[in-house]
């Protein structure tokens, strides 16, 4: 049976492939941007408050820092009791344009011994958990230069 | 400047993994500071509760949890909450109503029953919620974002995994002092090596546990602690429970991103120096008058940080102060003479009230073998969850 895919968080990120993105928020009064995205009022303190529109993050970024899980997270992560626990690294990503950090989890196959305080990384489609019908999407961080 | 609020009580019940409940352990250690300040349940006009989210809702309505517990006498009642900074804000409302008048003596009480294993949010979907969020998201539990900092730290300024186990082995050895500690065995740091990698970099024994304990302080207005035979008091002069500023460029827990600074540059000072800095200059007092410091080290890494945050050193100095043994007992500004997080492990809404405890203990010269020679100015730091900074000035 094919399950469907969809976003384990609703309107963080968008597109397939290469045209993959996290979606943020930016005030057109401030320039200020928001990820995860404030869709009623801007956050910038000195703003008198302008329309947040939905804009793109960069693709790629720098790490800013990097760890790992070696144990199983807690609910509400999803995992598989009867499976033993594979760790994964998650990877904190300074993105220059937007000066932001952004914390996500490593695609499969980068573990934090890959890793490196200022490496280059993208970000690309990943999956969180699969459940009978459904493939929970979300995004991971990829060193460049690795292939899919 | 505001005025001094004094210290007329202190009391904890002991940290452990007692395995009953939070009302327990916070009316014994209520009890407790209510014998040391030489006072009556009766004589307190005013009980502040620092909230736990583990007690149900007694837990939530803590300060009439613990008012119930002690007997109805019909003290005004304050109940707060502010993650690990709960403590701070229970003892920023007790010394408000004591200077605005409307109490003269205030029980300020604290204590948890920790679950085992990582903390976790409540049930239930709640996608609004950050905290929430990370862990569905990410599984991202508190250790890994103190694996985050410890990395960036060593990046950054070239800490190494030895000088992160240094701090546990020096806690450690003041935790084996302390009677109300959790943990009283020394520690090497080839222990902290040989224990498992939790969130890379950090080891088991980086990262505290989370315990049971209790924690209260009875505060008064001076006037009222000479009137009971204190003549000269530990004073609280600064408490500081400030918020971050914005754009704040740190990754905090429980975020899942920073603040962007692509429209406003990020404020001179981080959110954790700012918490410091707020405290000094309320107290009117430096970092280089201080005799000890009780700093949050829910890891050994976040130790380091602290001492930095506190302008104990200078930017990216803190491990080579460490290793001067500037921080130990003896050195010139003792940091953690409880032993720490690090002995302890957190009770949450108890812990930031037990740092004012020592606090307390060292400044009268009354914390035995760990006792810090001379102690006159102690400052505590901490930090809660969604921006709560956390930090006491006391003095004798």
């Amino acid at each position: 049976m094919s399950r469907t895919r969809t976003p384990a968080v609703a309107g963080w990120f968008a597109g397939e492939g290469d045209a993959f993105r996290l979606l943020g928020t930016r005030c057109s009064a401030c320039a200020a941007v928001f990820f995860p995205r404030e869709d009623t009022h801007c956050r910038n303190p000195g703003c008198p408050g302008g329309t947040l529109v939905e804009t793109p993050l960069s693709r790629r970024g720098r790490i800013w820092s990097y760890t790992d899980t070696r144990y199983r997270p807690p609910s509400p992560y999803v995992s598989n009791p009867e499976l033993p626990w594979e760790p994964y690294a998650l990877i904190a990503v300074e993105l220059e344009s937007e000066r932001i950090v952004v914390l996500g989890q490593a695609a499969p196959g980068t573990a934090a011994a890959d890793l490196g305080v200022g490496m280059e990384v993208e970000v690309v489609p990943g999956v969180l958990h699969e459940d009978t019908e459904t493939t929970w999407t979300t995004w991971n961080w990829r060193p460049t230069g690795v292939g899919a | 400047m505001t005025a001094d609020v004094a210290v007329l009580g202190v009391g904890l019940h002991p940290w452990g993994k007692w395995g009953r409940g939070f009302v327990e352990y916070g009316a014994v250690a209520a009890r407790a500071a209510l014998a040391d300040a030489g006072l009556e349940w009766r004589d307190i006009g005013s009980v502040v509760g620092a909230n736990t989210v583990r007690g149900g809702y007694p837990g939530q309505v803590a300060g009439a949890t613990f008012a119930k517990a002690l007997g109805w006498q019909g003290a005004r009642v304050t109940s707060v909450y502010a993650a690990c900074a709960s403590g701070a804000q229970a003892i920023a409302a007790a010394r408000a109503q004591i200077l605005a008048g409307l109490a003269e003596a205030v029980l300020v009480v604290g204590a948890d029953a920790a679950p085992r294993g990582f903390f976790r949010p409540a049930g239930g979907e709640r996608p609004e919620d950050p905290d929430w969020l990370r862990f569905r998201l990410l599984g991202a539990t508190n250790p890994a974002y103190f694996g985050l900092y410890a990395r960036r730290r060593m990046a950054v300024h070239g800490d190494t995994l030895e000088d992160f186990a240094l701090v546990k082995v020096k806690n450690a050895a003041s935790g084996a002092l302390n009677p109300h500690a959790r943990y009283r065995r020394r520690v090497t740091v080839e222990e902290v090596a040989a224990s498992a990698v939790v969130a890379d970099p950090l080891r088991l024994l980086d990262i505290c546990a989370t315990s049971d304990g209790g924690a209260a302080l009875v505060l008064s207005s001076l006037e009222f602690a000479h009137r009971h035979g204190a003549s000269e008091p530990v004073r609280i002069r600064a408490v500081s429970t400030v918020t971050p500023h914005y754009p704040s460029t740190v990754l905090d827990l429980p975020d899942i991103a920073t603040d962007s600074a692509a429209a406003v540059e990020p404020p001179e000072r981080s959110f954790r120096a700012s918490i410091a800095r707020a405290a000094y200059e309320e107290a009117g007092i430096g970092p280089e008058e201080l005799s000890l410091a009780e700093v949050y080290d829910l890891s050994t890494a976040l130790e380091l940080q602290w001492y930095e945050d506190l302008g104990l050193c200078g930017e990216g100095e803190a491990a080579k102060l460490l290793r001067e043994g500037a921080t130990a007992p003896g050195g010139r500004i003792p940091v953690n003479a409880s032993g720490g997080l690090a002995s302890f492990g957190e009770a949450v809404p108890a812990q930031a009230i037990a740092q004012v405890c020592e606090l307390t203990w060292q400044l009268r010269g009354e914390a035995g073998e760990r006792q810090i020679t001379g102690a006159r100015v102690g400052i505590t730091a901490n930090q809660g969850l969604f921006g709560h900074g956390s930090s006491v000035i006391a003095l004798r």
